[in-house]
């Protein structure tokens, strides 16, 4: 006997363009990367498509270059919070995930701040939790550097525990509002957060009562061992890097397990790999697309800018359409590039790595960075898009996608066009929202119980 | 008669600021955390073409005083977060000033200048900034990085207890050095920082960008933002002072100062002390200073009603309201004649802090407004582009922009 294996939803965030390349500025579509009116029409479309949640970056401190603020790609952005909390005005369904920082906040501001986000969107507020430690970022903070590498996971945890109690505190009937009694808060019902730690002594209480969520909805995307232990511990989404099949279907493998081993349901955490798209009427017209604007996305400048980062000397004399240069990099320990995710840490290795790849495959230096920072996960038809997107969540190699557009801030507007049909034609995407639907019912998550109010409840 | 223009400012707190506000007949205590309620009031407030609207906040739940913590359950308890509560607003009521209370002792001054800066964004050029300190000693166990004595304002403002001034001093110095660092940030970036330049690759002239070097006793801030300079460059900071130390920086800082004189005499000896300030601490901020005044008000039909309805509110609350600004609990025409008085002192706004909300508001609008627009004074530009522009603050000088080609080379040519 067969069981049939449940038809999965897939669910589909929207990454905002970043301060990457993978954002082409030189196209005449491109607007503003700070207007309001860019967020807006990103926003609007994004829930125009129904997807799950949008999702934003975080800005500590401008990219720098050997030295230099990086000037290739797109600069400047936002404040996270705040622009999330304009475009809670201007939406009614979609998630805001917004990228905080657990090293440059401190719990009692950052939780009453996603604690507002979530009253102000009526339920809709996501937290991405990236730990940062860098003496680079940290320049503009309080602490500077002040965080070893091997305490940023435990920072990261115990920060998310401070914020549960302070989430937590406050039991759901804590406010009365009785204009008659003249009761407004039971005092009772309200607790005392008093936590010490090693990261973290927080006293006090809580600013506001419960919020539609209780917590936001968390969002990880951490890759490491420590990183998949965390995310399988409090994390209810994973933002992963793996959007190719085969390694999709391992990470994927991997998580779930962990989930088993901890008695977590398998469905209670949504994998949702990076994913970026090339459309057109033909097969042969999306391949010609993805090459054109894979040649934006690294111009000659951006080409030698990022063997720069591992060369570590000026290049700009190199022919980008030639050959890779024969010299060795300059190795010092302070490294070239500041304030990217990516650190090259072997740059000899990276090197000999990279001319044995573009030798082997006949690339110009243009051709070699195209191969690994302009490649485009799905290019194809509409149709065959969608079908690629439902083959990779039907058969567990994700559970949807970040979708990443290239232009600000239309880039996907076509993807709404034209793929989101395709995926609700198959009945695996939904048609609308449910009503007044929360963040975490949108993605199919149980919701939150909160422990403190159970026990207040019970006491 | 003077032509001074007159500003008028509404401070919006939960259910108005006396405390037992959200109890009269007309309050919606159960929608204090809803966002409709907030937008509903500020669409009141603008209709009305009042300039702007401060949203008050604090560092920890409110409690009265400064002394120890008090768990009240008789008062509204709870806010949102006022910036953030500010960017929701200001996406859906343009034209007004929006002003979001945010406390410069405990936080990071970088992500309060970049939420400032993107609410000026999101507002497209009507936000400010109240800045305000935190003094309580349960609010520094919020954050557990420093211990801050009970502050006692009276014992600090006698200038005798050194334990206290001390106190004060280090606050305010902090509370300057954060003003600083957002204003050297949102100079940051020069306004034609982005180029686009396709034949070289560059999407900014990193020249353009400046590090602003911040090194104070509580923090550095190396810089420049991470947001783009913002439509007006340097948005409104709003100073409430009540004592010397607090003077000075409102003169060394702010664009507006709000002061609370209780009688003609009061604001006289106000206004010295202000002079005072002028002579001892170097201004740093852009244009003169703006003195405005604070009120709290409760608007009726007649002085008769307005007391008794007062008298209710305080008889609810179990004491009298006490607060630091003078209580105008009068008729319309009574509480214009005040704030008159006060414009014909030569003072270029008051800040407005309506008893009871939304019933106060609406009185404002609908009856004080209409009164003073009567006498000329609130005159000012028509079709205003900015929270600057409406205010009659010029627009912003970038402290980092370097003289343009075009100059240098007009001057070179003329030294010929």
């Amino acid at each position: 006997m067969t069981t049939q294996k449940p038809v999965k939803q897939i669910h589909l965030a929207a990454h905002f363009p970043g301060v990457n390349n993978t954002t082409v500025w030189s196209d005449e579509r491109s607007q503003s990367q700070i207007a309001f009116s860019s967020f807006r029409h990103f926003a609007q479309n994004a829930e125009r498509g129904k997807f799950d949640f949008l999702f934003l970056a975080e800005g500590l401190r401008l990219r720098e270059t050997r030295g230099l603020i990086h000037d290739l790609d797109v600069v400047g952005r936002p404040n996270t919070l705040a622009i999330l909390a304009a475009l809670a005005g201007v939406t009614s369904h979609i998630g805001l995930v917004g990228t905080l920082s657990s090293t440059f906040n401190e719990p009692y501001e950052l939780a009453r701040q996603l604690a507002t986000l979530d009253h102000l969107s009526r339920g809709r507020a996501g937290w991405n939790i990236v730990t940062t430690s860098d003496a680079f970022h940290g320049a503009n903070f309080r602490r500077g550097k002040f965080l070893d590498l091997a305490d940023r996971y435990s920072r990261a945890s115990e920060f998310f525990d401070v914020s549960s109690q302070l989430w937590d505190s406050w039991a759901d009937d804590t406010i009365v509002a009785d204009k008659a009694s003249g009761e407004f808060v039971r005092t009772s019902r309200l607790g005392l957060v008093d936590h010490h730690g090693p990261q973290f002594d927080v006293t006090g209480y809580a600013t506001l009562p419960p919020s539609p969520q209780r917590h936001p909805v968390i969002v990880q995307a951490g890759d490491s061992p420590d990183g998949r232990d965390f995310a399988t511990g409090s994390a209810d989404v994973i933002f992963s890097r793996h959007a190719d099949y085969e390694a999709g279907r391992a990470f994927y493998d991997d998580v779930k397990g962990r989930l088993d081993a901890v008695g977590r349901p398998r469905d209670s955490l949504k994998i949702l790999p990076a994913a970026t798209f090339i459309l057109g009427d033909t097969h042969a017209e999306a391949l010609e697309r993805s090459r054109e604007i894979s040649r934006l996305q690294v111009s000659p400048q951006t080409a030698i800018s990022f063997l720069e980062q591992v060369w570590n000397t000026d290049l700009s004399g190199y022919d980008v359409e030639g050959p890779l240069p024969e010299i060795d990099p300059v190795v010092t320990a302070e490294g070239g590039a500041k304030g990217r995710a990516h650190v090259h840490t072997d740059p000899v290795a990276t090197a000999n790595a990279w001319r044995e790849q573009a030798a082997a495959s006949g690339w110009s230096i243009r051709e070699l960075v195209i191969s690994f920072a302009a490649k485009h996960t799905f290019v194809g038809t509409p149709g065959v898009v969608a079908e690629t997107i439902n083959r990779h969540v039907q058969e567990d190699a994700s559970d949807g996608f970040v979708i990443v557009g290239n232009t600000n801030p239309t880039g996907l507007d076509e993807f709404v066009d034209r793929v989101i049909p395709e995926l609700q034609e198959r009945g695996v995407y939904r048609t609308d929202y449910d009503e007044n639907a929360t963040l975490h019912e949108t993605l199919g998550l149980p919701a939150v119980s909160s422990r403190s109010a159970a026990a207040l409840a019970s006491a | 008669m003077s032509r001074t223009p007159f500003h008028l400012g509404v401070a919006l707190d939960g259910a108005g600021w006396h405390p037992a506000a959200w109890r009269d007949a007309t309050a919606r205590p159960e929608a204090l955390f809803d966002p409709d309620y907030w937008v509903s009031l500020v669409v009141e407030a603008q209709s009305a073409g009042i300039d702007l609207v401060t949203i008050e906040d604090s560092f920890g739940l409110q409690s009265g005083g400064y002394g120890p913590f008090e768990l009240r359950g008789d008062e509204v308890r709870g806010r949102l977060d006022a910036l953030l509560l500010a960017n929701t607003i200001a996406a859906q009521v343009p034209g007004i000033g929006i002003v979001p209370t945010v406390t410069t002792t405990h936080t990071e001054p970088f992500h309060t200048a970049t939420g400032i800066q993107t609410l000026d964004h999101v507002s497209e050029g009507w936000a400010g900034w109240r800045v305000q300190v935190s003094g309580r000693s349960h609010e520094a166990a919020h954050v557990g990085r420093r211990e801050i004595p009970v502050l006692d304002p009276a014992r600090a403002a006698s200038g005798t207890d050194e334990e206290q001034t001390a106190l004060i001093r280090s606050l305010f110095g902090e509370a300057a050095d954060a003003i600083e660092v957002a204003r050297r940030l949102w100079d940051s970036w020069e306004d034609d920082a982005v180029i686009r330049d396709v034949p070289t690759g560059r999407f900014i002239d990193r020249d353009r960008l400046h590090y602003v070097d911040f090194d104070g006793e509580n923090f550095s801030v190396k810089g420049p933002s991470i947001v783009p300079r913002s439509p007006q460059g340097q948005p409104v900071v709003f100073v409430l002072a009540h004592q010397t130390v607090p003077y000075e920086l409102a003169v060394a800082q702010a664009d507006i100062v709000g002061v609370t004189p209780h009688s003609d005499e009061h604001l006289e000896q106000i206004l010295g002390e202000l002079g005072d300030a002028e002579l001892s601490v170097e201004r740093r901020a852009g244009e003169p200073l703006r003195v405005w005044t604070e009120a709290v008000v409760l608007i009726e039909d007649t002085s008769e009603a307005a007391v008794a309805a007062l008298a209710a509110l305080d008889d609810l609350h179990g004491s009298p309201y006490a607060s630091d600004a003078l209580i105008l609990a009068d008729t319309a025409e009574k509480v214009a004649a005040q704030l008159l008085r006060w414009q014909q002192a030569g003072i270029t706004g008051v800040r407005l802090r309506p008893a009871r909300l939304p019933l106060d508001l609406e009185r404002i609008t609908h009856e004080l407004v209409p009164v003073l627009a009567e006498t000329g004074v609130l005159e000012r530009p028509a079709s205003a582009s900015s929270l600057r522009e409406r205010l009659g603050l010029a627009r912003a000088v970038n402290r980092y922009a370097s003289a343009s080609p075009d100059t240098a080379e007009l001057i070179e040519s003329a030294s010929r």
